[in-house]
């Protein structure tokens, strides 16, 4: 039980991009089209599940044990910087249908604070190894969620007719906070 | 060749010309995250430019012995060293404002900004004029910051730094304190000035017209 409120919490209620306001970058720049925000969508999901699991061991096994806290934060973005690299080339070596797909995004990846977030929010909150998974998964369905809903919509605001200087970015960022009232409807889940 | 710019140019450009929000549009992740209130804004701002400032310096004064292949790793880890110390400092001087500000002190370290002057100035300019670079694109970001969390705390809570400004008759507008408030109200900014830089565009243009 515990482990779906987390899930339903990162996903909905507390969504990483709308409430967290982690990963903007990514949710500006790739959600122009529905294809390339669903390949962005799960690279996100990958990296997020397979950065939590890294990061609560050597938060849990190496840092606090041996008294290194001050060491968090570079330790937890070497790891990320280093997991993208490592994915990348294991993607490669398997598939290259999947790498062709998400080739280009898992380098944005590294610099997504969605990532490095999470890895800070389950160390804060103390999370155990199998609810840094869930929530890891929940985030990145969340962060795919919110990528796919914004691409739905600006695809259709090509058509629309937006005044001069509020076209590109402005008009998203507005999009977005719609989007963001309509997701806060979701805090009476739980 | 380029013309040599002059020192006060290589500060002021960050301000407006060059303004990491407004006219690059990055950083916007802690943008959005802080501007509750101004004083988190203001304390969002003088954390990163300190961040900026001395990440700048550092990377510049040894650009020429990093070799090339790992200039990222080594940029990234010169940052989270300042943001570690930043860090530390507001956890034991400001514990109230680091509560506030939360996982987003650390999270300076990905902040696009920094990394970025960092690849797109600091890696080929002398000490001094990345010092002047960082300090103009810091201040240009403290200043977005403060104006984004001014305009949210008046119209969400009547306040400016806790110092009511607006009279009791305004209901306040509870959605500016939200996260829907901070999209709308940097969209709108964005909008502005976008539409501020065409009009001052325009307004050359005649004037040379003119001459």
């Amino acid at each position: 039980m515990d482990l779906v409120i987390i899930f339903i919490g990162a996903a909905l209620i507390n969504n990483f991009v709308l409430s967290y306001f982690l990963g903007i970058c990514p949710f500006i720049g790739v959600s122009s089209k529905i294809t390339s925000a669903v390949s962005m969508g799960i690279a996100v999901i990958f990296v997020m599940t397979i950065t939590a699991v890294v990061s609560w061991s050597v938060n849990n096994l190496i840092l606090i044990p041996f008294g290194l806290d001050y060491l968090t934060i570079p330790s937890f973005i070497l790891i990320i910087a280093s997991l993208v690299q490592f994915v990348e080339m294991v993607i490669k070596k398997v598939s290259t249908a999947i790498y062709r797909a998400l080739g280009i995004f898992l380098p944005l990846i590294t610099t997504n604070c969605a990532i490095l977030g999470l890895a800070l929010f389950a160390s804060m909150r103390e999370y155990s190894l199998i609810q840094s998974v869930v929530f890891a998964l929940g985030a990145g369905s969340g962060f795919m969620l919110a990528l796919i809903i914004m691409a739905g919509i600006r695809e259709e605001l090509e058509l629309a007719n937006v005044p001069e200087p509020f076209k590109g970015v402005p008009i998203t960022l507005i999009v977005a906070g719609l989007l963001a009232l309509s997701f806060m409807g979701f805090a009476g889940i739980i | 060749m380029k013309k040599p710019v002059s020192l006060t140019q290589e500060y002021i450009k960050g301000l407006w010309e060059i303004n990491p929000i407004f006219k690059q549009i990055l950083g916007m992740c802690p943008t959005l995250a802080v501007t509750v209130s101004a004083i988190n804004g203001l304390a969002m701002g003088l954390a990163t430019t300190f961040v900026l400032v001395f990440s700048s310096v550092i990377i510049s004064s040894i650009r020429k012995i990093v070799p090339s292949q790992v200039r990222i790793a080594t940029y990234i880890l010169i940052i989270s060293t300042f943001v570690t110390i930043v860090d530390l400092v507001m956890k034991a001087k400001f514990p109230e404002l680091s509560k506030a500000l939360g996982p987003f002190i650390p999270l300076i370290v990905v902040n696009c900004i920094i990394l970025g002057r960092a690849e797109a100035f600091a890696s080929r300019n002398n000490v001094l004029r990345s010092f002047l670079d960082a300090l103009g694109n810091g201040s240009g970001f403290l200043i977005a910051l403060l104006v984004l969390g001014s305009i949210r705390e008046m119209l969400g809570t009547r306040t400016i730094f806790g110092v009511q400004v607006l009279p009791n008759q305004f209901t306040p507008w509870m959605v500016m304190i939200l996260p829907a408030g901070a999209f709308i109200t940097l969209g709108l900014l964005l909008g502005f000035a976008n539409a501020f830089t065409k009009w001052q565009e325009q307004k050359n243009k005649k004037s040379v017209l003119v001459r």
